[in-house]
């Protein structure tokens, strides 16, 4: 070997070095959120700055959970990154099933995750899933309907004054509800936004004891109200609607107001999508008076399931994307109302992200939620819009069938919630509680 | 008189018959209309037949946003290959049962159909770990051997019917000529078998190309499929009807094209024995 | 006249069909039966011991249980009467002279080769919505109310789709047996002034039994397990929860695999007491 090719193959190594040990290729299943689907259109600028390709499983939010479920729990590392949230985080750490992501580097800044964030994903005090975005709720509201209804609309409104708004800009024969809230059946659709609201009301799913409170008057005045609220002033179809279905009755001018998640207000504020993007005015969550606000606290994270061969290029796609520099990056392509909101401190920062009409409001509504104190009497469990424990998916879902079939009028709520109660009590008896 | 009330009621039978066809095909029509629409177009109202602005946006955004090619061999690949290895198992088990019946082919047939009835979700968790244990997760083998076993159940009855339709003496007469099986099976069965295989190997493709449990639990991004593709276009933020619209057309025109040209196989050969 | 050298030889033919779906059936049903007598509970750990016949108990005591057979058979029943009716219908329409027969009958026959996810979000979405729905249109163009389809009617409006789906295979197998039928024997009658209707119901008929038997026992086979219809549509919700998706949510949403193996289990008796049904019907029509 002359001298000349022993340098030239040191000097190539060297340069492998720096950018990455080895090129992998990374499986990542995430859900087709919009922020996600920007993500997969950014690969390349990962691909360039560390070598590694992705291949992206991007499925539908039910099939989503279902699949990664079923495959960290076999053991049957399908995937290297999964996008999960803050109900499967704690879960999965408790079992160790992801791997800790204690060993960040100083430059990614792991102190400037915002502090409710960085809490509902660690188990322990050790973080387990880096969050992508993060996300409470809150009210959004036509400024134009508020105020050809003679009212106005405070930042901390109560459920009183919502349900009085929503009634004045009610007109059914223009196809326009007063206000737009999921009624879709599903531990993460219509239970999300029903435990956050109950939770306003004093109600809470179980006592200190892990014994079921459906049978608690909050309870009866939690659902009544919202049924009788949406008969009145929600859109018709309310029980099949989701996410999705009232983000898109917002955006064609359909909902006076809309509770629902935080992310949702760069979509409605959008002009390419929405036809109602210069009349929407932001509030936080009402509630009651009585201590706690109706808005839940929520992150979709990226975390890396134990027992993948690809741990560091894993690692480095995760720092990747949420990083401060991504957030740049989606700022530099799609401007800063479109960048990952709610993750880091950092960004409400931002002086450019500051002029974002939705930001302080977001940030607002992020720190007035407490997953480790969510309700107004004590509570065994961690979580606002939910409960962490494993059980707590499936029977959330099949109570929210109740609660769906309830305000499609098909029972009453009080059948719904003794059916709710005597379900619930006899899942926990089976998990053993 | 008698020729122009033919005439006539062709003539009504024609309208009549043309109404429903479109009516039932009306659905993927307007799926396929609807996914040279805009977003807003999609849901306007009232509701645009034709006189909106084509556009192939929709598609150029899916084929972005997708390794389109990639689900797209995944899936002929797959159909493909669990309809050949089905019909290589079950063309020898048809023919044994019909031309050398025993008294307990009846039965073997009829709980052959009965493994059909098994819930895939009840036996998805201990598949998935038989799986694992051989390493065949996200594997295109994975889903040919699967879809194979899923289908054979209806590919063995379906060929068994037709075989039977073969006249006996035909195979007498040959045996008489001093052919063996293998000569009896290669050149007097098999051409008298073709158009019924080929019209089994056409259903057991659709079978296999729509499957959609199987596929979406057992791979994740390599073996995935156009079932599989579909999954990531079902409910996402926003407004999405055409972009659902051109999502569902891509994943259905390859297998209604290979349809379309096949009809005639198709509607000869599905009988499953019910002409006597 | 089989020989003994041919019998041995059609053992051989038989026996890769006979062994693979012997293991098809034997691994998972063995494997279900050992999960369905075990506190199996993935997020707390997996095996958590034998637990004996509780899990069947359970799933079975369960307020669900009764409701989500109904539903399995009210699906299968409706969807089997509509296809079967429209069916013969429309086999005998197309059966008759007229022009463009070919492409009618392409038209007809497509929504057999649109995959169950997909024909399920565009009936869901772009038909069924109350809102953006083609439906919702139709009806609010006469000046009336939009129906809630997958809320006020959710178990028709999924029979609907479904029969969508399956009308062509039923339509294919019906028009074949039907263009078998003896042209000569429909004209004598028809010579002999019996009406439309006697003639369909003592010549077309029973001539078509075979076929509407087979048409029966297909569909059933694929329309006990329907999956794909209800998860896209309705998740289960407003009475619409079968059996297979009852298991789906013990085993997939509450992970506990021992109860919902342990409803894989009756799962596969209701298949059977079907099945035995479906057989006697068949092995009476089809045995000939």
């Amino acid at each position: 070997m002359s001298l000349k090719t022993a340098l030239c193959a040191a000097t190539a190594l060297t340069v492998m070095g720096t950018t990455a040990a080895i090129a992998e290729t990374i499986t990542i299943a995430t859900v087709n959120n919009g922020d996600m689907i920007r993500m997969q259109g950014l690969t390349d600028d990962f691909t360039a700055k560390t070598g590694h390709e992705v291949e992206w499983v991007t499925l539908e939010e039910n099939v989503l959970r279902q699949r990664v479920t079923t495959d960290i729990s076999a053991k049957g590392g399908s995937f290297d990154i999964m996008t999960i949230g803050m109900y499967e985080t704690p879960i999965w750490a408790k079992n160790g099933w992801l791997v800790s992501l204690d060993d960040l580097p100083a430059e990614y800044d792991v102190d400037d995750i915002l502090p409710a964030m960085r809490g509902g994903l660690s188990y322990e005090g050790t973080l387990y899933a880096a969050p992508f975005y993060g996300e409470s709720s809150m009210i959004m509201y036509r400024t134009d309907l508020m105020e050809a209804a003679g009212m106005e609309m405070p930042d901390a409104p109560t459920w009183d004054f919502v349900a009085d708004a929503a009634r004045a800009m009610t007109d059914k024969d223009n196809e326009v509800y007063g206000i737009c809230l999921r009624g879709k059946a599903g531990w993460g659709e219509n239970m999300a936004f029903l435990t956050a609201t109950s939770n306003a009301f004093g109600a809470r799913w179980f006592d200190e004891d892990w014994k079921p409170q459906f049978d608690s008057d909050a309870w009866a005045t939690t659902l009544n109200f919202y049924i009788d609220l949406m008969n009145e002033a929600g859109p018709p179809g309310a029980s099949n609607n989701g996410f999705n279905e009232n983000l898109s009755l917002f955006q064609q001018g359909k909902c006076g107001m809309w509770i629902d998640a935080t992310v949702a207000a760069s979509f409605v504020t959008n002009p390419n999508e929405s036809t109602v993007a210069d009349k929407v005015g932001f509030a936080l969550a009402p509630d009651t008076g009585l201590g706690k606000r109706s808005n839940w606290l929520w992150a979709w994270a990226l975390a890396i399931p134990a027992g993948t061969q690809k741990e560091a290029a894993a690692k480095e796609f995760i720092q990747w994307a949420t990083s401060k520099e991504y957030i740049e990056l989606v700022a530099e392509n799609e401007g800063w109302a479109n960048v990952p909101p709610g993750a880091r401190t950092s960004l409400y920062e931002n002086e450019n992200y500051k002029e974002v009409p939705f930001a302080q409001m977001t940030l607002d509504s992020i720190l007035s939620a407490d997953p480790n104190n969510p309700t107004v009497d004590p509570v065994p469990y961690v979580g606002v819009q939910f409960a962490a424990i494993p059980e707590f998916a499936g029977i959330a879902n099949q109570v929210g069938q109740e609660f769906s079939s309830a305000l499609a009028g098909q029972q009453t709520a009080e059948e719904a919630l003794a059916k709710a109660q005597a379900l619930t009590a006899d899942e926990m008896e089976a998990a053993g509680y | 008189m008698a020729r122009s009330v033919t005439q006539r009621r062709k003539i009504i039978n024609t309208a009549a018959a043309w109404a429903i066809g479109l009516l039932i095909f009306f659905p993927i029509l307007w799926t396929i209309l609807t996914s040279f629409k805009t977003e807003a177009q999609a849901i306007a109202d009232p509701p645009i037949f034709l006189g909106f602005d084509w556009t192939l946006e929709n598609y150029g955004v899916v084929m972005e946003r997708s390794n389109y090619m990639r689900f797209l061999w995944n899936s002929v690949i797959i159909a493909g290959g669990s309809t050949l290895l089905g019909t290589i198992i079950a063309v020898p088990a048809a023919w044994s049962m019909a031309f050398v019946p025993s008294k307990r082919t009846k039965d073997i047939l009829l709980w052959m159909l009965s493994t059909k009835m098994l819930p895939a979700v009840g036996v998805l968790y201990p598949i998935y770990l038989i799986f694992i244990k051989m390493g065949l997760l996200d594997t295109k083998i994975a889903l040919v051997v699967v879809l194979m076993l899923i289908n054979l159940p209806i590919i063995v009855w379906m060929l068994y019917t037709y075989f039977k339709e073969i006249p006996g003496e035909i195979l007498e007469a040959a045996r008489m000529d001093g052919a063996s099986l293998r000569e009896e099976v290669l050149y007097v069965l098999t051409p008298m078998a073709i158009p019924g295989i080929a019209s089994t190997i056409l259903l057991n493709v659709i079978l296999a190309w729509n499957e959609a449990f199987w596929t979406l639990n057992l791979t994740a991004a390599k073996a995935a499929r156009l079932t599989a593709f579909i999954a990531s276009y079902s409910s996402p933020e926003g407004l999405f009807y055409a972009k659902l619209s051109a999502a569902s057309t891509m994943a259905i025109a390859p297998i209604l094209i290979l349809g379309w040209f096949s009809q005639k196989q198709l509607v000869s050969g599905l009988t499953f024995g019910a002409v006597k | 006249m089989a020989t003994q050298h041919s019998r041995s030889a059609a053992r051989i033919m038989l026996a890769p069909a006979v062994i693979l779906l012997l293991g098809w059936m034997l691994v998972p049903l063995i494997m279900t039966l050992f999960f369905s007598f075990k506190k199996y509970l993935p997020l707390r750990g997996g095996d958590l011991g034998w637990v004996g016949f509780e899990n069947y108990v359970r799933f079975v005591t369960s307020s669900s249980f009764w409701p989500s057979v109904l539903t399995t058979l009210v699906i299968v029943g409706g969807v089997l009467v509509i296809t079967v009716v429209l069916g013969v219908l429309l086999a005998i329409l197309l059966n008759q002279p007229m022009w463009g027969q070919g492409v009618v009958r392409i038209l007809v026959i497509a929504p057999f080769f649109v995959m169950p996810t997909v024909s399920a979000l565009v009936w869901k979405n772009m038909f069924m919505d109350p809102v953006n729905g083609l439906f919702a249109h139709l009806w609010k163009f006469f000046g009336a109310t939009p129906v809630e389809w997958l809320t006020q009617v959710p178990m028709s409006s999924i029979i609907v789709i479904v029969s969508w789906q399956w009308l062509p295979f039923a339509t294919l197998i019906l028009l074949t047996a039907i263009q078998s039928l003896d042209g000569e024997q429909l004209e004598a009658s028809e010579m002999d002034g019996a009406p439309p209707l006697a003639r369909f119901a003592f010549i077309v008929l029973p001539h078509l039994g075979r076929a509407i038997t087979v048409v029966v026992l297909i569909q059933t086979i694929f329309l006990l397990s329907i999956f794909a219809e209800i998860f896209v549509t309705t998740q289960g919700a407003f009475g619409t929860k079968t059996l297979t998706y009852l298991i789906y949510q013990r085993v997939l949403e509450s992970q506990n695999v021992g109860l919902g193996s342990a409803g894989g289990v009756y799962a596969i008796i209701l298949a059977n007491i079907v099945a035995i049904f479906l057989m006697r019907m068949v092995g009476k029509n089809l045995d000939a």
